[in-house]
């Protein structure tokens, strides 16, 4: 589904991104760990397509497609979804409102009718219970205003509304208490299945106690420097993030 | 003063105006004395006005227009509204719709009748706030001008709509609407009026409202300008509050020429409020030059100013926003915010918040920015697969949308909301 292959990405001449190659095939979820500074969001960010960081080489491909090339709306038609470390407040826009033009972009772009209000609202019903949000919560501006973990409910709650092949996940655990981390679990845990992806990128291990990875990367100094299965997160969980600076020190500077 | 203007001059003051002529000649002495104001001006630094005079101006003339001709024009749900309509700056009692509610006339007659008080008390008190020959331009050929009454404790349930129509279809117009209206103790009303040039000949409406409102009573003041790039107007629109109450005025610009809206509020009793409200949307080579005043004379009185601007193509936008709290103002609270956001390289913004505080124990704050669009919010909504466009649309509704919610005529507000919607293009 998405091949990630010497991936180097800049910002202001700064090399954050050394080199990534990473593979995801549909029905698996990766998720990408390590320590702060190491590239986790510049790689977020870079696979959405935001136009602050420079790509200096490599490639990236989605089902078959140059996913570089593309616009960022033009990702989010395709099936990429990204839930924003920062989710952004836009006043004036109802949450409801926005969440429907995106859906109907989306389904225009997939050549699908777009929904009535009767149906968008049905189909909102059906994906607030899974993410346990309140129908106040989406008559308000989008985001403004909401705490913290309202906010990445409501990430989550879109990712269901908009059906992604893709979703990566960016931080989305921190600053969460265990409750709102249950709940954001369950929703990518209902929603997972044989057809689409995760990406979860994290700084600590405790978000897969609830969201089983297949497969764990450690990110460091923008290379991936070691891959494993969900042991490896306890690993690092375990001995922290200074035995794989202790181990790779040397390429630093490389 | 310009040729053009001796014209007028010559033709002009031998109208039989009858009572209202020693106003005019004072005014004419003013406009004598200041002449046309320049870019020299401080007032007048960024609205090249001295410009408009350099071609052959008609002034007052009759129109052909019919009641037929105007019908496309009206406001919506105008038939349950009381409708006031000038052409060319004089005010057409047959076009018009008065109802029962308020009493209208024109002012001369006004001068003659059992409201001759206040419209000596009361006329002409804006041009102490604009000792300029754009305001005594305007006095010097009054003529025509319209008095309107709301009676004390009387709650107006029709909005009344006044339509400033310009028939440029066949040479460069100047009109010179002039309009009092008076509210007595306790009453309520809402006004709206729509700027509107027929034809495509330069227009310049230079009008003067004035607003005189008494204890406990409250106004809600619109003002739509959606014009010809041919159509230019300088609008001022005074209100003075002569007992404790609430006026209310939201102006809309969304094209024309030059425009200049001067809007006064002078609140000479203690508790006053006033809350002013502004929204251009420009593109084109349009220019909006808001110039506000609050005047706090007594103590224990609220004002909150916002106006917003949007600016694409060679638009300009300007807000000058004065606040005034004299020596005995004492507990006053004065807000002020200027935001724009400057969408092309080629259109410009100017603010500037001008506070003037004799007074010791007040509250005032006044903020303003220049800025584009929040890259951040354009990335989100791009990130939900909204294509650019779109959300950019959906951005600038959002910004404009606080200053829409005060339009408290659910029709009117409905109607200002389209054209927006359809200047960007945004529907959701």
């Amino acid at each position: 589904m998405l091949k990630i292959e010497h991936l180097k990405a800049a910002i202001e001449d700064k090399q954050i991104l050394k080199g990534i190659n990473l593979e995801i095939k549909p029905g698996e979820v990766h998720a990408i760990m390590g320590p702060n500074g190491s590239g986790k969001s510049t790689l977020a960010s870079v696979l959405a397509g935001r136009d602050y960081y420079e790509v200096t080489g490599g490639s990236v491909s989605f089902e078959g497609k140059n996913l570089l090339e593309m616009s960022p709306e033009e990702r989010a038609r395709e099936g990429v979804f990204l839930a924003f470390q920062y989710p952004v407040e836009i006043p004036g826009v109802s949450t409801t409102n926005f969440i429907k033009t995106a859906v109907n972009e989306i389904r225009k772009h997939r050549g699908i009718e777009p929904l009535d209000a009767v149906g968008f609202l049905k189909m909102m019903k059906e994906k607030m219970k899974v993410v346990n949000i309140d129908q106040s919560l989406l008559s308000r501006s989008m985001n403004e205003g909401f705490s913290g973990g309202e906010k990445k409910r409501n990430e989550i709650f879109q990712m269901a509304m908009l059906e992604p092949k893709l979703a990566i996940l960016d931080e989305t655990d921190s600053g969460l208490d265990i409750d709102a981390l249950r709940i954001v679990a369950n929703g990518v845990n209902t929603y997972r299945n044989a057809g689409n992806a995760f990406l979860i990128v994290t700084h600590y291990q405790r978000l897969l106690d609830y969201i089983v990875p297949d497969f764990v990367h450690v990110l460091y100094n923008g290379r991936i420097v070691k891959s494993g299965t969900k042991e490896l997160a306890k690993e690092l969980e375990e001995k922290g993030y200074d035995f794989i600076r202790n181990e790779f020190a040397e390429t630093e500077e490389a | 003063m310009t040729d053009t203007i001796q014209n007028f001059s010559d033709t002009f003051m031998q109208q039989p105006v009858g009572a209202l002529q020693p106003f005019r000649s004072a005014a004419l002495e003013n406009l004598k004395q200041y002449g046309i104001p320049g870019n020299k001006h401080e007032e007048w630094k960024y609205t090249r006005i001295n410009a408009l005079f350099q071609q052959p101006l008609a002034l007052g003339t009759t129109s052909a227009l019919t009641k037929a001709d105007l019908q496309s024009y009206r406001l919506p749900d105008a038939e349950n509204a009381i409708e006031l309509f000038f052409i060319n700056g004089i005010f057409q009692i047959g076009l018009s719709y008065v109802g029962d509610e308020i009493t209208v006339m024109p002012l001369e007659t006004a001068h003659t009748s059992s409201f001759a008080h206040i419209v000596e008390t009361h006329l002409g008190h804006s041009s102490k706030y604009h000792p300029d020959g754009i305001n005594a331009l305007n006095g010097a050929f009054v003529h025509n001008g319209v008095f309107m009454h709301v009676a004390a404790g009387k709650q107006v349930e029709q909005p009344v709509y006044i339509y400033y129509i310009n028939d440029s279809r066949t040479e460069a117009t100047l009109a010179l609407p002039r309009t009092l209206l008076f509210v007595g103790a306790n009453a309520s009303i809402q006004v709206a009026e729509q700027h509107i040039t027929i034809g495509n000949e330069t227009s310049f409406s230079n009008q003067v409202t004035e607003v005189i409102v008494e204890r406990d009573a409250l106004v809600n003041f619109y003002i739509i300008q959606h014009d010809g790039s041919n159509a230019n107007q300088v609008c001022t629109t005074h209100f003075r509050q002569i007992g404790k109450a609430v006026t209310n005025a939201t102006t809309i610009s969304l094209s024309g020429g030059l425009i200049r809206n001067n809007l006064n509020m002078v609140m000479e009793a203690e508790h006053g409020e006033a809350h002013m409200f502004g929204l251009y949307l420009l593109d084109g080579k349009t220019q909006v030059d808001n110039h506000t005043i609050v005047d706090n004379a007594m103590p224990h009185c609220f004002s909150n100013e916002l106006y917003k601007g949007i600016m694409d193509g060679e638009s300009t936008g300007v807000f000058n926003g004065k606040i005034f709290v004299r020596k005995d103002a004492q507990k006053t609270n004065a807000y002020q915010s200027n935001k724009n956001i400057l969408l092309s390289d080629n259109a410009s913004a100017n603010t500037k918040p001008q506070l003037e505080i004799l007074a010791d124990d007040v509250k005032c704050s006044h903020g303003c920015t220049i800025g584009k669009l929040d890259e951040e919010a354009m990335f989100y909504l791009r990130a939900r697969g909204i294509g650019e466009k779109t959300a950019q649309a959906l951005l600038l509704h959002a910004f404009a949308i606080d200053i829409l919610d005060n339009i408290k005529i659910p029709a009117l507000r409905a109607y200002v909301d389209q054209l927006i919607s359809k200047r960007l293009d945004f529907n959701f």
